[in-house]
Order: C-alpha cells, then structure tokens, then sequence
C-alpha cells in the first residue's frame, strides 16, 4: 500500500512539472513576437539601402552632410594642410590609436568620409571648428582631428566610418 | 481582500515588506486561501477567461499603438503596414481584432451564466451592477476601435452610432458635434476616439478591481445557488480553481487560435477592407457581431427617438435585474417555469442577432418587432410574475449534499454550446447586402485553401505578369512594394529579378540640390506605380468609374453563403469569397445582355456583378498574355492566376500564418491534455 502511494506520487509529481514546465515554455514562445516586433520594420530596412553621393561639386576645403539610414555622414573634401596634419600624428599617443591611412580610401586621401555622431553621448559635431582642423562636438566639448580621430574630451572612439565605396573618382556609394 | 489575512511569511525581507505593506497576505487571501464552492462548473471559468482576454486586448492594443497613426489619411495604410512589413505584426493584429470578439463570446457565456444561476440576487446586486457597467464600457471601447482603421465599415459605423446621440431632444445636435469635433465624422473624431480608446481599457481595468472586490466579499454563486456553510462545502481557491480555470482558460486559446490562425477575417466585414470614403455608404451597413442584437432592437422601432432609447433601455434594464426578478431561489436549476423561459430568452437574442444583420424589409421587420417584444417581457413580465407565483423545487440543504446528489444538466449545457456557437458564427449573416446578386461565384480550388494551403509561385509569377500587362494600365497597387516580390510565401522571385522589374519604371523623386524634382529608376523599396495621378484623374480616365486600388480586392469583396453553410465555413476554414468572386467577375462578362436587360451607356453586362452593369469592359481574351511555362493561355486560367496573385497581395502573410498556426495548434492541443489530467489528478482528493 505505502508503495504504490508513493510511486502515485511520484507520477503526479511529474505531471505537475510536465505541466508547468510546458505551460512556461508557452509563454516564453507568446513574449516572443511582441519582442520582435520593436525591430525596424519591412518597409524602414528596405529605405535604408545604399545611397550613391557625386563628390564633384565639392571644393577642396569644404564638406557636405547626407542623411543614410537617419544618420549625418559627413563627407569632407580635405586640404593638404589636413592631410599632412593627420599624418604627422604620433599614432601610439591617440586614445583610440589609428593611422590615417586606415580612415580614408588608398588614392582618395582628399576625402574623409564618417558617420557625424559624437561617439561620447550622440550629439553631432560641427565641422572645422575645434583645435584640431577637425570637429567640435557642442554638446560636452570633444574634439576630432582633420581623421575624426578623437584627441581631447569626454568621447571614448574615433567617429564611426560607415560602409562606403568609390564607384567612380568622383562618386561614392555609401552602404 | 476578505479581511485581514492569517498570511505569515517565513522569509525575512517578505517579513519586512509585509508589515510594511500586505500585499502578499492580500494575494494569499484573494488567490490562494480564497475559499470557493466546490460544486462550480465550467461556466465559472469565464471570469478567469474574461481577465486573460482584458490583459490580451491590453498588450497587444498599446503594441498596436507603437505602430498606428491616428490620421484620417494614415490610418488605412498604417494598419495595413503593421501587417505586411512588421514582425509579427499580422499576428498582434488579428489577435487585437478577434481578441474582441473572443471578449464578448466570454462576456455573453458569462452573463447568461449569471443570468441562468441567478448570481445577480442578494447580496450580489452591486457585483451584477458592476458588471453591466464593464460591459457598457465595453461596448465602447470595441465601437472606438473598429473606428480606428478607418476602413468603410469603421466610418459609417461611426457616423450612424455618433447619430444615435442626435435623437436626444434640445441636445442631440450639440453632443453629435462634440463628438465629431467637426460638421461631420473626420480626422478630430478619429484622434479622439483613438485617445478614448487607448483609455477606457484600463477603466474596465478599474471596474474589474472592483467587480472582483465585491465578488470576494459576497463570495462565489455556485450552480445550486446555497451559501456555502461549513467547510466541507468549499476548497482553497489554489490549486483547485487555478488549476480548473487553466484547463478552461486553455480549451478557450485553442478555440480562440483557431480563429487568429485559420480564419482571422471570418468575424469581420470585407467593406472594412475598403478606406474610408465620404461620399459612398456601403450598400449594407452592419456592425459588428456582438452588437446586432441591440442593432435589431434600434430598428425594429419606427421613431427615432424611441429606437434609441429602446436601444438602451436594452442594456440598462439588465442593472435592474435583482430587483425585477424577486425569487428566493437563485439557480434556475430548481426554477422548472423560469429555466425555459431563460432558454427561450437565448434563442430571441440569437434571433435579434440574426435579424440585425438582415436588411431591415418586409418579414424581418415584423419578427425584429415581435422579437423585441419578447426580450423585454422577459425582464419586465415574465420575471416578475414568475417569481410570484412559480413553486421551485426542493432546494440541496448545502453545496456538499449538491456534490453528492449531482446529475449533470448535459442537455442544457449542449444547448448553451450551440448557442455560443450559432452566436459567433452569425456573422455570414452580416455579410447580407441589400443591393440584389447575381448568381454566387462558383468555388474554385485553390492551393492556397485549407490548413495547410500555399501559393503555387508559377500561379502567382503568372499572375503578376497579368496584373502587369494588363489591370495595372487602369488599376493602382499601393501596397505592394517590388521588395515584397522576393518575400518568402510570395511569388519567388530574386531580387536581381526584382531590382530589374524596378528599374523598369520611372519614379519622380527630389527635391535635389538645386530644389528640382526629378526622375529616376525604380528601386527595389518603391511600390508598384499607379497609372493615374489622382483619383479626379483615374474617374475622368474611365468614364466617372475610378478603377479601385487592387491591394487588398481579394479581402474586401465577399458574397453570402447563406444559413448554414457560413457556419460551417467557420469549421472548414473558408476564406476564399474574394478570389471565387474576381475569378467569376473575370469570367462572367456576357456581350449581350439577357432579354429585357437595361444596359446603361458605357457598360458593360457581368453575370457576377451586383446589379449587373458594370464599368469594366472584358479586358482579357484567349492568348493575350504569353505564358512561358506552356500553361494554357485561355482566360479562365488567367482569371485564376490573377485572382491567386490578388489573394497573396491582400494576405502576404498567409503562408506565415498558417503554418505557425499548425504548430501553436499542437502545442496548445499537447497543453491542454496536460492540464485536463493535472486538474484531474487536483481534483481527486476533493472528491
């Protein structure tokens, strides 16, 4: 008698736990989709397909800014004097060490392309303003040199490089 | 919430918190001590059932509202957009919108329960009356939402229930105004309906706190309607109730996805899938289901005035109930007179049901009329008098002599059944038109029916190649993206083919640098062209008939099949009027007319059509499209490829749907098994 009792028991036991154990699988499954649901949609990730820019108007010294998927790029048309500025640094002193080399285009070392967002807290930097040829964030003062490298201030990395290409020497496709 | 709690926790913070505040000996009292009958059937499940479906319609409406925007120009497309391009976002929205006709199926089984057990009497009166208030909240909150797509059915539903106020004397014009927010129903009154029924959720929410404070402090009714006495006459409500209303609460999400998964558009009118225009009515305007009873009371009264008060006196008299039916005795069960009076009380309702959907001529009218007359005799005569002067039978001395002595009412508890089902399946009946048929569309057989139903990519391939070469010359598609055109469950193509049949087209983009507008090739994320530029311009085109947009044409057409087979579309998952209907649409133009047929200038005569004159010519003729598969170049195939690729434009999903439906339907079926054995396994020691 008592052993039967028992071995009732133990089957009920597991019944239980099947129970409840297929009852909390269900409602992980349910929080799923309301979840995936917060993820860009069809109809924003098909808008954020690669944008081709014609650099041509752009004169030596100047810079534009193009909107791709919601972000600034900005797109700067460098002088010789940035040029060699960015070179002539000492890589193994920057917080977050790069050469220049690494930031532009082999062949196109004129053309500067980063996603304009301070890599401190999200604001956007103003273009040739700050001590270093580069940029000036307003928001809680970091400066990017004539790289977008960052060399002084509370931001952590070098503004971001979004995918690009050289279609032609005067037009690039970015994304 | 039945006085101060025994609850002692043993853990030291819980200690801490709870001198603090008594919030786990309130949970303890209320959901787990609680005491309970233990003669409760499965109709008290309900109140559970009701709370799951109020935490649903919650979750996924203020997810809904993450995605929708409320303006009169946006609105149509931003739920169409939530369908087609969000993730999951078909599946948030038919849980949304049959998520409120599972609402009401729950909150009518549940009335009637209450209805039939008597648990309106004393000391229930102010639970009972808390209830009509929920249920009046309700009947709001589900009016305001199916506003808010804004679809034909949404603003003539909402301009005739906004003109029921206009039947108050002195005031009417002005409360018509207030809630319009303007001369007529337009965008001011969809914002604020949108505001009102993002709020009147989490009022019913309020009200459902106190509906379930009263019923903790008078205590569950039970089937044999005696208080319970000693202890042996009730259970802890954890596990015994928990575990029971489970079980009841997952047999009703397996009914519930069969409606999500499989026939998601069954409860829901085809003019909804239409945008709102002004200047047309729908030949027949129906509202939703659970309204049509009190529909067919507001027309069964030829005044105005009268008709609408009669309307509301419907509901309202439902709060005076404890006091228009005096009789000691609370179930039914020991009433012989008043229990069939009561099944005869749910069939007028079912009747009033049927007859609301009906239009509004000849025999409906009279029986609407006669029908009403029996639904407030039975609140204000039957009632009355029968708790004056029926004998009742003897009633059990107590719960547990009930448990004991039960035989279990199996005939009613069928009919109940039935009724719930003759209930929700009225709808067919809501798709009646007023307006005279021709001959109903024969069915066809497609792949994409049945629970396990897809597109044939070649069908759908061909019938783009239709669409294109010859409906998009008169025709727009505004939904449908060239993207979509690679989506899994469409029509299969690369997106090399896709990014080709893109730049074929020419899309005016800008302003550039210098401010101009431009043209450039298609891409990919454009949506298919329209041919003309405006509506003004397409009805100028096409002798003052605009062509309709073709997007969502294999949802928003439909035709009546009649009593009973649109209850038993419910069980085999019929979905397809739409595309029967473009296919004998297709193929129904005859060149001559029959003897004695009319046939304005300009038209053309189609079997199918209502009203037979149509504006369309017959457009296809054999071999006019090239089918490179060798598929037959005859126009009844082009009629069904076409049809095939306007089903998937309109339910891209499908695919998606169907097949997570299968797998949700075994998980629930698997589910639900464990849980009947569980709540047996609980239940063995009561007994």
């Amino acid at each position: 008698m008592t052993t039967s009792s028992s071995a009732g028991q133990s089957r009920r036991d597991f019944l239980f736990v099947a129970t409840g154990a297929v009852a909390a699988v269900g409602a992980a499954a349910a929080a799923w989709p309301l979840v995936a649901q917060l993820n860009p949609d069809a109809s924003t990730v098909a808008a954020g397909a690669p944008i081709e820019v014609d650099l041509a108007p752009i004169a030596d010294g100047q810079d534009i800014k193009v909107f791709w998927r919601g972000k600034p790029i900005y797109i700067m048309h460098r002088t010789k004097k940035q040029i060699e500025e960015a070179r002539d640094v000492n890589v193994a002193s920057l917080p977050d060490p790069q050469p220049d080399s690494a930031r532009v285009k082999e062949g196109h070392d004129q053309w500067l392309v980063v996603i304009g967002i301070c890599t401190h807290l999200g604001c956007i930097p103003i273009a040739h303003e700050g001590n270093y040829d580069g940029f000036f964030c307003p928001c809680h003062g970091s400066q990017y040199d004539s790289s977008g490298r960052i060399r002084q201030g509370p931001a952590p990395l070098n503004l971001a490089i979004p995918p690009y290409a050289f279609v032609s020497d005067s037009k690039i496709r970015i994304g | 919430m039945s006085g101060p709690s025994s609850f002692q926790p043993q853990n030291s913070v819980l200690k801490w918190i709870e001198r603090r505040l008594p919030i786990f000996g309130l949970v303890h009292s209320s959901f787990v001590a609680y005491p309970t009958p233990r003669n409760l059937n499965y109709w008290w499940t309900f109140g559970g059932i009701l709370s799951f479906m109020l935490g649903v319609q919650i979750i996924t409406g203020v997810i809904l509202a993450m995605h929708y925007t409320p303006h009169a120009d946006l609105a149509f497309n931003s739920v169409e957009a939530i369908v087609r391009d969000v993730d999951y976002g078909w599946l948030l929205r038919y849980l949304h919108s049959n998520g409120a006709s599972m609402f009401f199926i729950a909150v009518y089984i549940h009335m009637l329960r209450g209805l039939y057990y008597g648990s309106y009497k004393e000391p229930r009166e102010i639970l009972w009356i808390l209830g009509v208030i929920i249920y009046l909240l309700m009947m709001a909150t589900g009016f305001m939402g199916y506003v808010l797509p804004w679809g034909q059915m949404s603003f003539w539903g909402a301009t005739v229930i906004t003109n029921l106020f206009s039947a108050i004397p002195y005031f009417g014009e002005s409360i018509v105004t207030l809630l319009w927010g303007g001369y007529s129903v337009g965008n001011p009154t969809l914002n604020r309906f949108f505001s009102l029924h993002y709020l009147l959720p989490f009022v019913i929410a309020g009200v459902v706190v106190l509906h379930v404070w009263a019923l903790h402090v008078a205590g569950q009714n039970n089937p044999a309607g005696v208080e319970p006495k000693t202890a042996k006459d009730t259970v802890p409500f954890t596990p015994y109730a928990t575990i029971k209303d489970a079980f009841g609460l997952s047999c009703f999400i397996l009914f519930y996805c069969w409606f999500i998964f499989y026939i998601p558009n069954y409860l829901g009118d085809p003019d909804n899938y239409i945008p709102a225009n002004p200047g047309v009515t729908p030949a027949h305007i129906v509202p939703e289901w659970y309204y049509l009873p009190f529909y067919a009371i507001l027309r069964s009264i030829p005044n105005k005035l009268a008709g609408v008060a009669a309307m509301f006196s419907a509901i309202l008299i439902l709060a005076f109930l404890p006091w228009l039916d005096s009789a000691k005795t609370r179930s039914m069960r020991y009433r012989p007179l008043a229990k069939q009076c009561f099944w005869i009380f749910v069939g007028v309702c079912l009747g009033l049901g049927y007859l609301g959907a009906k239009p509004p001529e000849g025999v409906y009218v009279v029986a609407g009329r006669i029908l009403t007359a029996c639904y407030f005799a039975y609140f204000l005569i039957v009632l009355p008098i029968l708790s004056r002067i029926e004998k009742p039978r003897t009633v059990p001395n107590s719960i547990a002599d009930d448990v004991l002595g039960k035989k279990k009412s199996v005939v009613a508890s069928a009919l109940a059944v039935i009724g719930a089902v003759g209930l929700l399946a009225l709808d067919g009946g809501s798709t009646a038109r007023a307006a005279e048929h021709g001959p109903t569309p024969p069915s066809v057989n497609w792949s994409f029916a049945g629970p396990f139903g897809k597109f044939d990519q070649g069908q759908l391939q061909r019938g783009y190649k239709i669409y294109k070469e010859v409906c998009s010359a008169c025709h727009s598609m505004n939904l449908v993206h060239y993207r979509n055109l690679t989506d899994p469950g469409g029509p299969g193509f690369s997106i090399a083919q896709a990014e080709a049949l893109a730049a074929e087209i020419q899309v005016k983009d800008g302003p550039n640098d210098a401010g101009e507008m431009f043209e450039r090739p298609g891409r990919v994320a454009d949506k298919f062209p329209a041919p003309f530029p405006n509506e003004n311009a397409a009805r100028a085109a096409n002798g003052g008939a605009a062509p309709p947009d073709l997007s969502l044409m294999a949802k928003a057409r439909g035709y009546e099949r009649g009593f009973p087979q649109f209850i038993f579309d419910a069980f085999t998952q019929f979905q397809e009027k739409g595309p029967n209907y473009i296919h004998a649409i297709l193929t129904g133009f005859e060149e001559t007319p029959p003897e004695g047929f009319e046939l304005p200038d300009g038209s053309t005569y189609n079997k199918y059509f209502p009203g037979h004159a149509m504006k369309m010519p017959s457009v296809l003729a054999d071999d006019q499209v090239t089918y490179d598969d060798g598929t037959p170049q005859k126009v009844d195939q082009y009629a069904k490829d076409v049809a095939a690729f306007l089903m998937w434009t309109a339910e891209p999903k499908l695919e998606e749907r169907k097949r997570l439906g299968f797998q949700v339907m075994i998980f629930m079926i698997i589910l639900t098994g464990l849980l009947y054995f569980t709540k047996r396994a609980v239940w063995a020691d009561a007994h």
